[in-house]
């Protein structure tokens, strides 16, 4: 195993720990304010909305003008199969830097192109479901259950977004052969980013989909 | 130099990764069980036993996995404490925000409703 | 000092000069220098801003800004004093500083550090740029909703706000996560956490408060931006949602942010009173764990600013209580740094003044702060003059006095030359004076009875002395910064003759040639304590050879680039497209421009090599 000849170039630490690495878990720090504050006010408002449609019960909306009985709008089969596939990617990309660590590219760039393929099924999956819900006439504005859902939920997203993006671009530096056991530390943070946005999913779903 | 390095010998190999995976996924099942059973869907049954315990079940399901995943998967248990910390803490302030806020506004929202 | 002829050794080839090598520098003492150039124009206008107000409050009913105007000047002030000046201000010492303080190089990420200043710029820009469409901020520093909604800020005024704070916003975490790896990560070898210079201390408890609060006013500004433009209605009563949630959310970081505002002027404080009292700072370690108490405290108080919501008994004791307790860690640090002038040898130069005349006013102002920790009493002095009294002796009288010493103290180091001590000394009694008759008075006003934020008073409320007095207050203030001014231009057009260490400081940057040299340190000298200056002076028997400038060869230094503007642009471009969701129908368009822009300077500046 080469990780000792990886850091040839980099400065010794304070800590012994990489810096960029000690960035990221900054980075993730500050982010879980951020979800938190999200978070809070999905459940502040929860259940105050003064329209529907509401997320596991019927109400009534306002269509076309009309206040009209409308009936829940959560789909779980389908959020629950996108969670899956989103847990399944942590798993996917701890293998493919396990490959990376080991010099072994196929095992790299074949786990990291499952990733990155889990990842865009997920977006796949909200993108849908948000077109989905508009369809039934919940726009951004329609309520408070509304805009909350879905700024948390499209923050959530946008982060799965830029991580896919990320990774993507890690995936073909690693087609190139350009990600050696030396190089490693590129996936690593990646990883932990994407991870980070997993956890994040771990709490919205319970909170957001499983919660009356 | 990285935390790598420490723990050549130690480092978790592809089979215990695999069986988190499948730990998490058990308990994500688990986690819709008990939403389902609660609203008298799927393992309707179990509803009398599970409704009153709905919340805290996804609560404690959910820190489960939230756990496995920053432990195994992040490295956590592996690497140096104070990555830990950095995510630790925050969690802590967030939590409490968290809190504070559905307080603040239960309260509020009845002081003063006659 | 004695000179040798070593002295005037020629310096290592001097990095370039010219415009675009200040746009492309990553060098910490470089973008330390650019940050404090912009923020002290904004601080000026910022002050401008204030002596306008002062001269319509002069008199009764006067009429020289409208009250639309005067709206926009009070806004204007609060918010670029805060995020144009003191924060910038502060982000100067942490460039310049920090990385010497700790034995380093350079920061974490240069790259990133250039970022985070041309982003405060552009934000800077951006807000401001706001007066010339008329259209200046006009709802307060901290735009409380629903006034900041559509119905009554129909304009772009509170665009302009909200916009320019995710700006600035970005410039704060990225510095924040920057400056924290380093001081995590950098430290030279024997430099452990405590032996860090108290500045490092300080500097690094703020690093830790804006990486947690800022994200909570990015949500606020973010729902508030929703609410404005996309149709949500999170602080709109009308679709069910609840103004105080802005204000919860608003304090959740506000609070924070008074900590971020005045922790560094607390460790410039905790540096210049030793050096000038001879003496080690009293209670190091006392000194650390308070700052590290009150900021943790720090969020546990914010709903003080709440006090006249009507949250309830149960919130109002709980709060109360808290910010109470924050009294105990700052008491603590006033008393360690009375402990550290108790018996020094004083020296009275212009630094230690200032220093000073911060602890004096900081304790006034702490002192007002505690009489609104009861909620009783806060309401009746929230909304009043009182408040602004006090905010004005903790942020001027504590943060400006505070990184006014720390410019006295730091200049001869930055660049080369000795500021004059008697004009340095006048800067500083005019400052005081003028800074306590503009301010003090503002308590009797506040208590009996003149609120805050209006743009006149009508005759006969026995408000016409004190805001008479105020006003004059405030142009001697005014003109204390001219005297600077004068001192600033004077010196910058002297040889620069300075000496490494001409206080006799005890830290490492009074080590190496003043200004330092591109590298910074040769080799970094041995750390066995946290005054590794003074150790070095005492091993040579009290005497410390001027240091030497070589020529730097082989030290291999990050490379300067373009691509941390270029990303800058990228966020102007993606977030003040905002602006135009009410101007045409496909405004996105600029927002995708601004992501092409972000996205390619993001992906250059990723595959180019550092060094």
């Amino acid at each position: 195993m080469s990780h000792d000849a990886a850091h040839a170039i980099e400065h010794p630490t304070a800590t012994g720990i990489n810096s960029r690495k000690v960035a990221i878990w900054t980075l993730i720090g500050s982010e879980c304010l951020f979800f938190a504050s999200l978070i809070s006010t999905y459940l502040v408002y929860k259940g105050k909305s003064l329209v529907g449609p509401l997320p596991h019960t019927e109400s009534q909306c306002m269509l076309h003008g009309k206040l009209q009985t409308c009936e829940k709008i959560f789909e779980i089969p389908l959020v629950t199969t996108g969670t899956a596939v989103l847990l399944f990617s942590s798993f996917f990309i701890v293998l493919a830097l396990y490959g990376a660590q080991r010099g072994n590219r196929k095992m790299l760039v074949g786990w990291l192109g499952m990733t990155v393929l889990a990842g865009m099924f997920f977006v796949g999956m909200q993108v849908y479901e948000f077109q989905h819900f508009y369809h039934k006439g919940m726009g951004y504005g329609t309520n408070l259950f509304s805009s909350t859902f879905f700024t948390l939920t499209g923050f959530h997203g946008s982060h799965v977004t830029v991580g896919v993006i990320w990774l993507a671009t890690l995936l073909v530096l690693a087609i190139r052969g350009k990600i050696p056991p030396e190089k490693s530390l590129n996936l690593e943070i990646a990883a932990l980013y994407w991870h980070f946005v997993d956890v994040v999913w771990i709490v919205i779903f319970p909170t957001v989909y499983l919660m009356r | 130099m990285d935390a790598l390095t420490h723990d050549q010998h130690a480092h978790p190999r592809p089979g215990l990764y695999l069986k988190v995976a499948l730990v998490l996924f058990v308990l994500t099942a688990l986690e819709v069980l008990a939403f389902e059973a609660g609203r008298g869907g799927l393992g309707a049954g179990l509803r009398p036993v599970i409704e009153p315990i709905v919340v805290e079940l996804l609560i404690v399901l959910s820190a489960a996995k939230f756990v496995l995943v920053a432990m195994f998967y992040m490295h956590l248990k592996q690497d140096p404490k104070l990555l830990a910390n950095l995510f630790v803490m925050p969690l802590l302030i967030a939590a409490v925000i968290i809190a504070a806020l559905i307080i603040l506004f239960q309260y509020w929202r009845t002081v003063g409703a006659k | 000092m004695a000179t040798s002829v070593l002295d005037h050794a020629p310096a290592a080839p001097a990095e370039q000069t010219g415009i675009w090598s200040w746009i492309t520098t990553v060098d910490h003492k470089r973008i330390g220098i650019l940050y404090g150039t912009t923020a002290f124009i904004f601080f000026l206008l910022g002050g401008i801003e204030a002596l306008i107000m002062r001269l319509q409050l002069m008199k009764p009913d006067n009429t020289l800004v409208s009250a639309e105007a005067f709206n926009s000047l009070f806004t204007m002030h609060g918010t670029t004093m805060i995020f144009l000046g003191v924060m910038p201000l502060s982000a100067m010492f942490f460039n310049y500083f920090i990385p010497l303080h700790i034995g380093a190089r350079d920061v974490a990420f240069p790259r990133l550090n250039a970022f985070s200043y041309w982003v405060f710029l552009l934000g800077g820009l951006f807000i401001n740029f706001s007066f010339l469409l008329n259209a200046a901020p006009n709802a307060g520093w901290f735009g409380y909703a629903n006034l900041t909604e559509n119905t009554y800020s129909p304009g772009l005024n509170t665009d302009f706000w909200v916009l320019g704070l995710q700006i600035l916003g970005i410039a704060s975490m990225a510095a924040a996560i920057n400056f924290f790896v380093t001081i995590v990560n950098l430290r030279a070898p024997g430099m452990k956490m405590l032996r860090m210079p108290m500045f490092v201390w300080m500097s690094f408890i703020t690093q830790i408060l804006l990486l947690l609060a800022f994200p909570v006013i990015t949500v606020a500004l973010v729902f508030l931006m929703m609410d404005r433009h996309f149709g949500s209605h999170f602080f709109l009563p009308e679709g069910g949602g609840d103004p105080v949630l802005w204000q919860h959310l608003f304090w959740i970081f506000g609070h924070p942010e008074v900590y971020i505002l005045i922790l560094p002027a607390f460790g410039i404080v905790s540096e210049v009173l030793p050096v000038f009292s001879r003496k080690p700072l009293f209670g190091y370690t006392a000194m650390v764990f308070s700052g590290a108490f009150i900021a943790f405290l720090g969020f546990g108080v914010w709903s003080h600013h709440m006090f006249a919501t009507g949250m309830g008994p149960f919130a109002d004791s709980f709060f109360a209580i808290s910010t109470m307790l924050i009294a105990v860690p700052t008491g603590v640090k006033i008393f360690n740094w009375i402990g550290t002038l108790w018996g020094g040898s004083l020296q009275f130069k212009t630094p230690l003044y200032f220093a000073v005349g911060m602890v004096a006013m900081f304790i006034i102002g702490g002192l007002s702060g505690v009489m609104h920790a009861s909620p009783p009493a806060d309401l009746q002095q929230t909304d009043t003059y009182f408040v602004v009294a006090h905010f004005h002796y903790v942020l001027f009288g504590g943060a400006i006095f505070g990184l006014t010493a720390g410019a006295y103290y730091w200049f001869p180091k930055m660049f080369g030359r000795m500021l004059s001590e008697g004009l340095g000394k006048l800067h500083f009694w005019l400052m005081f004076i003028g800074f306590n008759v503009t301010f003090f008075p503002m308590h009797f006003l506040g208590l009996n009875g003149m609120p805050r934020r209006v743009y006149t008073y009508p005759a006969g409320l026995n408000f016409e002395f004190w805001n008479q007095v105020q006003t004059w207050g405030s142009l001697l203030l005014g003109f204390s910064f001219l005297i600077f001014l004068v001192n600033l231009f004077k010196t910058l057009r002297k040889p620069m003759d300075a000496p490494a260490d001409p206080w006799r400081g005890a830290t490492l940057e009074w080590l190496i040639p003043s200004p330092p040299q591109e590298f910074n340190f040769a080799e970094v000298p041995p750390v066995n304590s946290s005054t590794p200056a003074w150790d070095l002076r005492r091993a040579n028997g009290g005497q410390l050879a001027e240091p030497r400038r070589v020529s730097g060869a082989g030290i291999h230094l990050p490379r300067p680039s373009i691509w941390p503007a270029v990303t800058a642009l990228g966020v102007l471009g993606v977030i003040g497209s905002i602006l135009f969701t009410h101007a045409f129908s496909h405004w996105y368009f600029i927002t995708l421009s601004g992501v092409a822009i972000l996205f390619y300077g993001v992906y250059r500046w990723a595959f180019e090599p550092p060094f």
